[in-house]
């Protein structure tokens, strides 16, 4: 049975993956900001089979508190096996473009905080030996864009050392994945049909979590086609990518 | 980021409206209303007609509403929020040995549209409706109350929200009683009748015997062969008897694109309800189903409402008081038969005596008939408008649920507690059925 902690727990695609982990019988050690949500959630996971779930809530743009975050929860579950940095805003762009305080503060909760997560855990499992640290990206992170280029600055910083991660702790056991997910439906309208290129959360969140079954480590897009779509903007000349 | 482009429909892709949608994903924030125009909830769109669509308004998508609250093993009493899904729960339950104590014909509805539809299954005879296991709910009204909804607190709004179609508020989660199953198989026999003399006294012999009971009929017989067809009747298997089973991983299956036209026609109606009629030659046949094969055989094929082509389909149900069901029933039969439409799958089955809590419940004790028409024009719905006329004339009723076209006079005639239940639709709630068949001339 896995022990699963997950940071923005709150987040569509991190609830849709710990309801995958929750039917194996996981316990979980779940941080995010509102209470009520995240108590509801922890309700819902016990009732779809989660071992145990504790909660704790915490402003994770508050990067001094987080090695201690990170070291609660390991003492809370025994041990980490599955790490989930799956928080983040979507910057406003416009008031981005004028502020550098409003820049900077995206780039506290969307790149900072998540990096400093990662080295803190990374190095948890690198002293236990064992474990999977997964980080949600984007696709956005791939090319910058005129309309989204502050969101995608974040996204990349995490890209670029989740990748690097992925093959420095690779050596000591640790599985570093970075989910790249492409355009994502709320829960709200899943259900509808719509263009080909949305996913689901639900899909997304399963995604993750077959993969860290599967031991995956480096970067996985969700869905896997994504890959292919990301491939051909990484090679579009800049007269295109200025117009998406 | 970009936000995906939604068209919400019924099950029946009849009819196209417009309408905007907006999402509720968290049951302690208040309603997203709009400024102006009226909201419904809409959770699956499994409803046929117009009952869960709101033209030129908005919905309320409560998919987001999908999580549990409590679920306990040994009452098996289970909350959750109502855009659960029926086939959510089953998910969670039923390894635990609790299945639901009543299911409609689909388990992607959600736990709100089955209680706003009050919606029955095939042990109606049994267990009554879905709204009798609901042990309470919360109702959240547009002008931000929260009124606790149960039998004994607020237990107007509690009967005028099951079978309220979603006009009464929009419920944001709900208690449910579960049922205890030995597993996870059904075990029965199909037995071949010749007709509708035939049909009673199978159904008057199996309500005792039977938990499980329903029958397809071939709309195409006439004369002789009018009313002929297959008597399904199933009890849950014991643990031994269940011994070993496995549940089948269904295959994959869909209608992947839309047939320019209704692949359902003379032509393969006839085919098909020969074909299917004749599938077993001895009367009686054994057999042994698993939960998704029995209850659920439709939504092993994604999509199949795309069958009927791109003008969509009608469903028509009704139900016919106990005293003139079998003539009744005959003349609806005859009825449909000579006008050689109507659906692969006709069926029959015989309602038990179990009080509806609802106000706008469609069961009542009687035989009810349930087929879909492909939309040809004109004609189809004319010959509903004849069947209309015999359901009516029979005190009968029709079932809000599949219904985009019945007559506000039918309406009325069909549901006599329809004063009562306006003192309770919110005033922010609206759909396009209570338009058509609601509003008072």
């Amino acid at each position: 049975m896995s022990r699963v902690m997950i940071f923005g727990a709150t987040s569509a695609i991190a609830q849709e993956a710990a309801r995958s982990f929750a039917k194996d019988g996981a316990s979980f050690f779940l941080v995010a900001r509102n209470q009520t949500a995240l108590a509801d959630i922890a309700a819902d996971l016990k009732v779809r089979g989660a071992q145990s779930v504790a909660t704790h809530i915490a402003d994770l743009s508050d990067l001094d508190s987080l090695s201690g975050l990170c070291d609660k929860g390991r003492a809370a579950l025994g041990g980490i096996d599955v790490a989930l940095i799956a928080h983040g805003i979507l910057p406003d762009q416009k008031a981005c473009e004028t502020s550098v305080d409003a820049t900077l503060g995206a780039l506290r909760v969307n790149a900072l905080s998540p990096a400093a997560l990662m080295i803190r855990l990374g190095e948890i499992l690198v002293a236990q030996g064992s474990g999977s640290l997964v980080v949600i990206s984007s696709v956005a992170g791939d090319r910058g864009r005129p309309s989204n280029y502050v969101y995608g600055a974040s996204k990349a910083l995490l890209s670029v050392m989740g990748e690097g991660m992925a093959f420095a702790l690779g050596r000591a056991g640790v599985n570093v994945l970075v989910v790249k997910p492409g355009f994502v439906d709320t829960p709200m309208t899943a259900e509808f049909p719509k263009g080909a290129l949305w996913a689901s959360a639900k899909s997304v969140g399963e995604e993750i979590a077959a993969a860290v079954r599967k031991g995956k480590r480096g970067i996985i897009y969700a869905p896997f086609w994504w890959r292919f779509i990301m491939l051909i903007i990484r090679f579009a000349p800049g007269f295109i990518v200025s117009k998406i | 980021m970009v936000d995906p482009v939604v068209k919400p429909m019924s099950w029946g892709r009849y009819p196209r409206l417009a309408q905007h949608v907006v999402g509720m994903s968290d049951r302690h924030a208040a309603l997203p209303l709009p400024t102006e125009g009226s909201v419904l909830p809409y959770g699956l769109g499994r409803s046929y007609g117009d009952s869960c669509l709101n033209g030129g308004g908005t919905l309320i998508a409560t998919r987001g509403l999908d999580r549990f609250i409590s679920f306990d093993k040994e009452s098996g009493e289970i909350a959750c929020e109502a855009g659960v899904s029926l086939a959510e729960i089953i998910e969670v339950a039923l390894p635990h040995g609790w299945f639901l104590p009543v299911t409609p014909g689909t388990k992607f509805v959600t736990l709100g549209g089955a209680i706003a539809n009050d919606v029955h299954g095939k042990n109606h005879h049994r267990e009554g409706t879905f709204g009798c296991h609901v042990k309470s709910f919360e109702l959240l009204r547009s002008d931000g109350t929260r009124l606790a909804c149960s039998p004994e607190t607020n237990a107007d709004h509690f009967a005028a929200t099951i079978g309220g179609l979603g006009l009464t508020g929009l419920v944001t989660m709900a208690t449910l009683q579960l049922k205890r199953v030995a597993s996870a198989f059904l075990g029965g026999q199909s037995i071949k009748f010749g007709g509708l003399d035939e049909f009673f006294e199978l159904s008057a012999e199996s309500a005792a015997s039977h938990e499980y009971v329903v029958s397809w009929i071939d709309c195409l017989g006439s004369g002789e062969t009018l009313g002929r067809g297959h008597f399904l009747r199933a009890n849950i298997l014991s643990a031994e008897e269940a011994a070993g089973r496995k549940q089948r991983k269904a295959l994959p299956l869909t209608v992947p694109v839309m047939p320019p036209v209704s692949l359902v026609n003379h032509l393969t109606l006839k085919a098909f309800n020969a074909a299917y009629y004749n599938r077993q030659s001895p009367r009686v046949a054994e057999k042994i189903w698993d939960v998704d094969s029995f209850h659920y055989p439709l939504d092993a094929i994604a999509n199949w409402n795309r069958i009927y082509g791109p003008r969509g389909f009608l469903q028509y149900q009704v139900v016919v008081p106990t005293a003139d069901q079998r003539d009744v029933s005959e003349a609806l039969l005859e009825e449909i038969a000579r006008s050689g439409k109507g659906s692969f799958l006709v069926v029959l089955k015989v309602f038990g005596d179990r009080p509806s809590p609802g106000l706008l419940s469609f069961p009542m004790p009687g035989t009810t008939l349930a087929l879909d028409f492909p939309i040809l024009g004109d004609e189809t719905f004319k010959l509903l408008d004849r069947l209309d006329a015999i359901v009516m004339e029979a005190k009968g009723r029709i079932y809000p649920a599949k219904d985009a076209r019945m007559s506000p006079a039918s309406f009325a005639r069909g549901y006599p507690n329809l004063e009562t239940f306006r003192k309770f639709v919110d005033p922010r709630m609206n759909s396009s059925f209570a338009r058509r068949v609601m509003e008072r001339a």
